[in-house]
């Protein structure tokens, strides 16, 4: 299936993509972190990634996310300005304000993303005070606004993520990523290491989220339940390379390529 | 006031005047001048090793062993006193290295190396003060990497800064930090004033003196030209503040100096003095309550 096909039957189509992605190659040395991957992201659409572990899924996600530099490759992104920006031509000040207010990253481990020394109040408002924000009622009261919408009970804003459980953790970080209102997320296997009634009031959650904030998405995982969930487009990603790509269903129900024909039957049917 | 060159005037024979030497000075000089120009900017230089240990003000000393001449008048004060093993050997060191007049009284000298204080004496613009600073870098608790603050400072990326105020005030209600409490250097370099009480900060702000700020230890320099602007970071809603205390000085009567609390006996006795040594006995003085 080409790109332009995907273009056309994108749920949510709009004139500009708000992510274009073309020729993306991360080599470590000699050794392929992923290879050639182009795609086109529209705002409000999930883009999951599937694919074994060491597939690439991760670097792809890194370089996205302008956490790592691509050895090749271009990354636009559409700005609130309407302008379609190269990411890594963006000087660094802009780049890392892109990353702290439109952008948010989910990490797979809560730890990774959250500052566990202070209050979960304070994790929240982190962004709103890099942006300037100098008013602690109004940090206070956006930071409790987030918990309850993440469905962390409120009295608990002063309390230090190292005393949370992993799920709620994890949601505060999703709480702390949102706060700034981004409109691209990407997150890392943000299920990863949580039971299976967590993942699903996680995956709720998120579900919720992304419809009624038209969030975009990227996720990686190597969880097919988690994508059939999420994503309304899937990319299979194996040794650096997207083998497959199109709508969820349509990859997942009836896969063309060899490989995500092995990994669609290798879900436990219900 | 540059004009250390020779030796003649050392009472202490075998040493370069003001101990380093002309090379070095130099070199100091240089970092201060690159501080001056970017206020609140840390400036590395290549720190010597001094005849005191870390923490008992090398950077101080480096700083003012490098500004310091002939006709300079040096006053040296540790937690707002004179007489104290810290300000009592820095003096003695400079006397001995320099043979410069050295003083007790604000008003009279012309470079004061401080730890822990500000004079509450006015200073001129005529005046240096020169801090002794342990840890230059305000953003060191909230992160580790060298690389990584630099970036943050060239980026005036100072937000996270306010996590640690937003926390004091979860916490305890209002901010706690009470000294070496963080300030933005005309608007643009976040700066830790060395560790003086919260209590100084509004005197470094518009200041007519010249400020000096070194940390032997972590080889920087930075400084606070005359006159600039140095603000105490708040919240909006919960504006910077000072401590007050409900007493007077038990000695001198001041309700407006900053105030020790020292303990008198072992049954719960105490009194309230100025932390400032120089500035309560000029109060007697003028009150002709003369110190026997």
């Amino acid at each position: 299936m080409s790109r332009l096909d995907l273009a056309d039957v994108s749920p949510i189509a709009e004139e500009a993509p708000l992510l274009d992605v073309q020729g993306l190659t991360k080599l470590y040395g000699g050794r392929v972190g992923c290879e050639d991957v182009s795609f086109q992201l529209w705002p409000g659409e999930v883009l999951g990634v599937v694919g074994e572990s060491g597939s690439g899924k991760t670097t792809l996600l890194n370089c996205l996310a302008a956490r790592l530099e691509p050895t090749s490759g271009t990354i636009h992104y559409r700005m609130r300005d309407g302008e379609m920006a190269d990411i890594f031509a963006l000087s660094e000040p802009r780049r890392r304000l892109l990353t702290r207010t439109d952008w948010g990253f989910v990490h797979q481990n809560p730890r990774d993303g959250l500052r566990l020394s202070v209050s979960a109040g304070a994790n929240v408002g982190e962004r709103l005070m890099a942006v300037g924000a100098r008013h602690y009622g109004a940090i206070r009261a956006a930071a409790t606004d987030w918990l309850d919408k993440v469905e962390i009970e409120t009295q608990r804003i002063d309390d230090l993520p190292r005393d949370f459980s992993g799920g709620m953790q994890q949601r505060l970080q999703i709480a702390r990523n949102l706060v700034s209102n981004p409109r691209l997320v990407f997150m890392d296997e943000p299920t990863g290491g949580l039971d299976v009634s967590v993942q699903a009031r996680l995956l709720d959650l998120l579900r919720g989220l992304v419809r009624d904030l038209g969030l975009a998405a990227v996720i990686v995982t190597h969880d097919l339940g988690v994508a059939r969930l999420l994503a309304h487009r899937l990319m299979v990603m194996r040794g650096g390379e997207v083998v497959e790509s199109g709508l969820t269903d349509q990859v997942l129900d009836d896969p063309q390529h060899p490989y995500t024909q092995l990994l669609a039957s290798a879900i436990l049917q219900a | 006031m540059m004009d250390g060159t020779s030796a003649t005037a050392a009472t202490t024979t075998g040493y370069n005047f003001a101990y380093l030497d002309e090379q070095t000075k130099r070199m100091i000089r240089r970092a201060i001048l690159k501080a001056v120009a970017v206020p609140g900017y840390q400036v590395p230089f290549a720190s010597r090793e001094m005849p005191l240990p870390y923490g008992w003000g090398t950077g101080g000393i480096q700083v003012t062993a490098s500004i310091i001449g002939q006709a300079d008048v040096l006053k040296v004060i540790d937690q707002g006193a004179d007489d104290t093993t810290n300000a009592v050997s820095i003096r003695k060191f400079f006397g001995r290295t320099t043979g410069v007049a050295t003083t007790e009284r604000t008003i009279e000298a012309t470079i004061v190396q401080t730890r822990h204080r500000v004079p509450e004496t006015k200073l001129r613009d005529d005046q240096i003060i020169v801090y002794q600073v342990p840890v230059p870098e305000p953003l060191r608790w909230l992160e580790p990497r060298e690389a990584e603050t630099r970036k943050m400072h060239a980026l005036s990326e100072y937000g996270p800064m306010h996590v640690k105020l937003y926390e004091d005030i979860a916490r305890y209600g209002r901010v706690t930090t009470a000294y070496d409490y963080p300030v933005m250097v005309d608007g643009r370099y976040l700066m830790r004033p060395s560790p003086i009480p919260k209590f100084d900060n509004p005197k470094l702000d518009m200041c007519p003196a010249l400020q000096l700020f070194g940390a032997g230890r972590e080889k920087r320099i930075y400084a606070v030209p005359p006159y600039t602007s140095v603000k105490s970071l708040d919240f909006e809603d919960h504006p910077f503040t000072i401590e007050s205390w409900d007493e007077a000085c038990a000695i001198c009567g001041s309700t407006e100096s900053f105030l020790d609390e020292v303990i008198t006996d072992d049954k719960g006795g105490r009194m309230f003095v100025c932390s400032d040594t120089d500035y309560c006995g000029e109060r007697r003085k003028e009150s002709g309550d003369e110190p026997a």
